[in-house]
């Protein structure tokens, strides 16, 4: 899913994934600090977005 | 070709006489030219409706989901190789089946002739590797390997994988061709260009869903974009909605895709939504090596746990 969306244009740090074991907390918590600074960086989303009544 | 028609019907009879099957699935002549339909034939005596050239682009595997009689089915390369799919996934059993195998020279893209003809196709016969197309204006001939559908011209398995009884032997797989191009094009592209791409490529669609329907994979008793509780995506033709189900429909058939071109083929405003699917396909590949109903004997790759796999192994 993230390869099929960057190829069809998604920012690639958009969507992250990551194999993380219930019992590994400090993975977890370095995981989401990563995430967290990448798309901080990004910015807001502009890509995928429903705008309002764009087809009545 | 017509020694292919002969040969399958042929076979065909044989298999209803015996009462090996009690049907028989394959193509018949269509009431307007290029646009051959699938046939079902019970009766020994009702063969002569089945026919054979490369008007036979549609995926017979679809018909085959959940029966429970016996089946002969006639099956070119990609037709084979969604058997599989679907013997694998449980929607046939092989017992059931009695593969009648065709070796596969490509077929006709409908949309190449008529753009290339003057005036409305009347007629459409091939002979050697040329295709000869009667129009009101008169009569024009090209050469087959112009007017293929473009997943014909790069296949690489033209040959079923399995069967029971061979039309023909084996044609020669295709070696100098890549089957990826267009999608390595598109990789090489900057983010924003791709986002424009698919932006004017979706552009046309009109949610009538035929590239769903035509697919041998899309069996689910209720398809995602059908249903309402709860709604999985919105209904509009909205761009972003429409992004969405072609996402979404090319996401499920991830590792299982043989790019037969049935929903290129039965879109009616022509979209090659393949380019999503090819790029799974090609993934799945780079990734684990693994092509689509290849065989009866592996499972398919986003059915398989390794201890190896990393994060980067996420499709």
């Amino acid at each position: 899913m993230k390869r099929l969306l960057e190829y069809t244009g998604i920012e690639s740090d958009r969507l992250q994934f990551s194999w993380i074991s219930s019992a590994e907390s400090t993975k977890f918590v370095k995981v989401v600090n990563e995430v967290t600074a990448k798309v901080k960086a990004l910015g807001p989303n502009k890509r995928f977005v429903k705008k309002e009544a764009k087809v009545a | 070709m017509s020694t292919y028609t002969e040969k399958i019907r042929e076979i065909a009879q044989r298999l209803l006489k015996e009462c090996r099957v009690e049907m028989v699935i394959g193509f018949r002549k269509g009431s307007v030219p290029m646009m051959n339909e699938p046939c079902f034939v019970r009766k020994p005596e009702e063969v002569d409706a089945l026919v054979w050239d490369s008007n036979c682009g549609i995926n017979l595997a679809n018909y085959l989901t959940n029966r429970k009689e016996k089946i002969g089915i006639v099956a070119k390369g990609c037709d084979s190789r969604n058997i599989v799919n679907h013997i694998l996934e449980n929607k046939i059993k092989r017992e059931q089946l009695v593969i009648i195998g065709v070796p596969c020279q490509g077929m006709i893209d409908k949309r190449k002739i008529v753009a290339m003809a003057q005036g409305e196709v009347l007629e459409v016969t091939e002979s050697d590797g040329q295709v000869h197309v009667k129009t009101a204006a008169g009569d024009q001939t090209f050469d087959k390997k112009d007017v293929l559908q473009q997943n014909c011209s790069v296949c690489v398995h033209r040959n079923p994988v399995i069967s029971d009884e061979m039309v023909a032997d084996p044609v020669e797989e295709q070696k100098d061709v890549d089957p990826y191009a267009d999608v390595a094009a598109l990789e090489a592209m900057t983010t924003d260009e791709r986002w424009a791409f698919f932006d004017d490529l979706l552009a046309p669609c009109i949610r009538c869903y035929a590239c769903r329907n035509a697919c041998p994979l899309c069996y689910c008793p209720t398809c995602f974009v059908d249903e309402a509780k709860p709604q999985w995506v919105g209904k509009s033709q909205d761009p972003i909605d429409v992004r969405t189900f072609h996402l979404l429909r090319a996401y499920h058939c991830a590792g299982r895709c043989t790019d037969c071109g049935a929903c290129e083929r039965a879109c009616p405003m022509g979209i090659n939504m393949r380019l999503l699917t090819k790029k799974l396909n090609k993934d799945c590949l780079d990734l684990y090596g693994w092509e689509a109903g290849l065989s009866l004997d592996s499972r398919p790759a986003l059915d398989v746990y390794k201890p190896n796999d990393t994060n980067d192994s996420i499709l």
